[in-house]
């Protein structure tokens, strides 16, 4: 079974939580003979690694690269979208282009080439642009290619994964890995909502993450519950960089990392902490991570007098990550929505005993864990306290919790994947 | 009789390092020694040097006619003997002619006024007894940090034996009044008190190079018609301001040292005003009334009052939980404690957390080490956390 995927990174050069899963995703498929084709923008430079060009359309260059995972190699090829590609078109322009060229399976004229642009690859004002554009790439690789099945995470890959389904007749699998509701809470942006509902319509299969991304996708999408499959993501075992941290403070340290934005719920772990620091001084908190509610956050922490125990970490970066989890004596994770919510994972296999909350799709899976709702403070710091102060609790967490970690597989996830393959065959 | 009295502010801070919540506990220097000692050795080759020797120059040719004030912070005198002993040499030449005084303040630029009188009086004599050992002279005058002055603050003063203060003329609290008189503490009538002339004062300070002014250029030649055309019955003339507006904030190229050079000259040449130090002027003028200022004034901003360094949730916090260690600071009686200590409660470290952006937001910039007033309280109260830490081991 061939698979042609399209994603918007992979690692090395990964921003979110996105790049993990579909190296964990396409790893643990590697292991049930699918073959995958990972297409990705490239959009960085300074990839050492040796690469082929497979296909050169005018001034779009497409490579292929070796990669050094020759665990699961054979049955991976991997693709990056050359940066010099086509420049801005109107939708109109777009569709032209794309019914001449494309479904005539006729190459591209130098023409459409003219102009150099550069994919940014992040979220920036051209976005819609590159979506779009990423989609015309897509198409052009879906005609030159075998595959069995299309396969497109998160919005911004759903209009490549539609395009390719146009040329090529193939089914199309849509994987949700976060929705507009939990970027934005109400205040969807329309344009983006309006890709991700006529991606999951156009899509013959829907995955979502959890089973609270899964009631998102029907509830607020409308899109048939008979199409939509939960497949719970997993996490890599991480073997722990070799470190000694010098903890120098001697207080216990209850820990929240992450983006500090509306998502996240930083504002709930601050009110929570104020009430434990208020029951018990002997407790240092740390907020690690920056985004746009951090100004906010440190006011608000000033504002309740508790800033000599309260901390700002900043963004971390690599292995102090994982410094930061050695110190740490409790991790929260109190996102107001999260379709899944990879952090507590991380936390656990660091043998920190987590706190997190009912909004979030890991809570579906995790049975050693404290789920606390987001908005119930009081029981957030109640939760804190015991898990500081009992140590029987604490013990039983840091133990269980690691093997529950450990027995989560990527291989699984991927199985239940293939089946949603199988269904559309 | 009618004079001018120049008064200079020489201050700079010892600012904090990048001090992360993984220094907490491990690291107890909080310092930036780098960026002290670059910006001292700048400031002293922009401003220092070329303008203290300007004023010599200027007092070896008029003799005993030019007369100056200064406050040097005592944080600003170590850095001069860590990173510009040839800017304390050249002080100390200006206080051997005998025409310069030098006033009192606390040692480390504070606001313990405003706080802890036990500490204010403590930091008061501290400086005191270090411009003593360098100088070689006893301050009569008192100049609080940033001219911040109250009624109350002015009583401190008077009872510790100082017979003056000098302090911002704010609009808001002389009202109809001139701030080219001599006035007195409301509480304590025995401390006279020097109120700056901001109009004049600032002409020089912050306009003389702004080409958007009405009046740009200006020359001597102006500045003292502006003085002529005073009232007659108005005796003195306060010229306040930051010592770094001579070379640091006005640029040499802007002219500043040429006009600096050419002032007195001009001054006796075409009017009848003298120089006078504030010792002088209260020896020989009397006050025409008491002050009233029940509220704290400053020099800063156009609120001539102390939101600068406090008011916001921030500054409030890192103020509040700063004060809080006075205490432990004392119990614990350790040398370092109390240097640490004196630094951290320099003013300056507030004033990085002001979020006052719209009107003065320009000049708080231009003095911030930091990119925004949030990331100055993290690193503050993250150094503050560790300096806690210290307190409180046994």
């Amino acid at each position: 079974m061939k698979v042609l995927m399209f994603g918007w990174e992979f690692p090395p050069h990964i921003t979110g939580g996105l790049g993990t899963a579909c190296y964990g995703l396409t790893k643990g498929l590697s292991k049930f003979d699918v073959e995958v084709l990972f297409v990705v923008p490239k959009t960085y430079g300074d990839e050492d690694q040796s690469f082929i060009t497979i296909a050169d359309a005018g001034d779009v260059v497409i490579t292929e690269r070796k990669s050094t995972n020759q665990e699961f190699w054979d049955n991976f090829r991997y693709m990056e979208v050359g940066s010099n590609l086509i420049p801005y078109m109107d939708p109109e322009e777009f569709k032209k282009i794309f019914d001449e060229k494309i479904l005539t399976h006729t190459e591209f004229s130098e023409e459409v080439f003219a102009q150099n642009f550069k994919f940014s690859g992040s979220y920036g004002k051209d976005l819609y642009q590159e979506v779009a554009r990423y989609a015309l790439i897509a198409a052009y690789i879906a005609a030159n290619n075998d595959f069995d099945i299309i396969h497109a995470h998160d919005w911004l890959t759903y209009s490549a994964g539609v395009a390719a389904k146009a040329v090529s007749g193939k089914p199309l699998v849509v994987h949700m890995h976060a929705t507009e509701f939990d970027r934005s809470g109400e205040n969807v942006n329309q344009k983006v909502y309006d890709i991700e509902r006529s991606g999951m319509e156009a899509a013959d299969k829907v995955i979502a993450v959890s089973n609270l991304t899964r009631n998102t996708v029907i509830n607020k999408y409308g899109i048939h519950p008979d199409k939509v499959v939960t497949v719970h993501n997993s996490v890599e075992p991480i073997s722990l960089p070799d470190f000694t941290v010098n903890k120098a403070v001697k207080e216990k340290i209850v820990t929240f990392l992450g983006r500090i934005t509306y998502q996240k719920g930083p504002d709930y772990f601050i009110e929570a902490a104020k009430l434990v620091i208020d029951r018990d001084p002997n407790v240092r908190f740390v907020m690690a991570g920056s985004g746009d509610m951090l100004n906010k956050m440190i006011r608000r922490v000033a504002q309740l007098g508790i800033a000599t125990k309260f901390h700002f970490a900043g963004f971390l970066k690599g292995h102090e990550v994982f410094e930061m989890f050695s110190m740490s004596d409790v991790y929260v994770m109190p996102s107001v929505s999260e379709p899944f919510g990879i952090s507590p994972l991380e936390a656990m296999m660091s043998d920190v005993p987590v706190i997190i909350s009912k909004q979030s799709g890991v809570a579906e899976i995790l049975k050693h864990a404290l789920k606390v709702d987001f908005w119930d403070v009081e029981d957030m710091a109640d939760a804190i306290y015991g898990m500081l102060h009992y140590e029987g609790l604490s013990k039983m967490f840091k133990k269980y919790g690691k093997v529950e970690v450990e027995n989560l597989r990527w291989e699984n996830s991927a199985y239940k994947v293939k089946e949603v393959y199988k269904s559309l065959l | 009789m009618r004079t001018i009295c120049f008064y200079f502010q020489v201050h700079q801070p010892f600012r904090l390092k990048r001090y992360k919540f993984f220094d907490i506990g491990n690291d107890h220097y909080y310092f930036n020694d780098f960026e002290n000692k670059s910006i001292m050795r700048k400031v002293a080759e922009k401003c220092y040097l070329p303008t203290n020797q300007t004023f010599l120059d200027l007092i070896n040719e008029f003799g005993d006619k030019v007369k100056i004030a200064y406050s040097i912070s005592g944080v600003a005198i170590d850095q001069f003997e860590m990173y510009a002993p040839d800017v304390l040499e050249s002080f100390k030449k200006l206080v051997a002619t005998g025409k310069v005084e030098i006033l009192s303040e606390t040692y480390s630029h504070s606001l313990a006024a405003l706080v802890s009188r036990e500490e204010f009086e403590r930091q008061v004599k501290m400086h005191r007894d270090k411009v003593k050992e360098v100088f070689g002279v006893e301050p009569q005058v008192f100049r609080n940090t940033e001219l911040i002055y109250a009624d109350w603050i002015g009583e401190y003063v008077a009872e510790m034996g100082y017979k003056a203060m000098i302090t911002e003329g704010a609009k808001h609290v002389l009202g109809w009044k001139s701030p080219n008189y001599l006035y007195c503490n409301a509480v304590n009538p025995k401390l006279k008190v020097l109120l700056k002339n901001f109009k004049l004062s600032d002409d020089i300070a912050f306009r003389f190079s702004n080409r958007d002014w009405e009046e740009f250029p200006l020359t001597t030649e102006k500045f003292v018609s502006w003085l002529n055309a005073l009232d007659p019955k108005e005796e003195i003339v306060n010229l306040f301001m930051d010592y770094e507006t001579f070379g640091e904030h006005q640029w040499a190229e802007t002219g500043i040292f040429d006009f600096l050079r050419a002032l007195p000259n001009a001054v006796f040449k075409y009017s009848n005003f003298t120089f006078s130090t504030p010792s002088e002027i209260i020896n020989t003028i009397d006050p025409v009334g008491a002050i009233h200022v029940p509220h704290p004034i400053s020099w800063a901003d156009e609120e001539r009052d102390l939101t600068a360094w406090l008011g916001n949730e921030l500054q409030d916090e890192a103020f509040s939980k700063l004060y809080q260690c006075y205490d432990l600071v004392k119990q614990k009686n350790d040398p370092q404690i109390w240097k640490d200590w004196l630094y951290l409660q320099t003013s300056d470290h507030f004033y990085y957390m002001c979020t006052k952006w719209f009107s003065d937001g320009d000049v708080h910039k231009y003095f911030n080490p930091y990119d925004s007033p949030y990331e100055a309280f993290v690193n503050f109260m993250n150094a503050l956390s560790d300096f806690i830490i210290r307190l409180e081991q046994e």
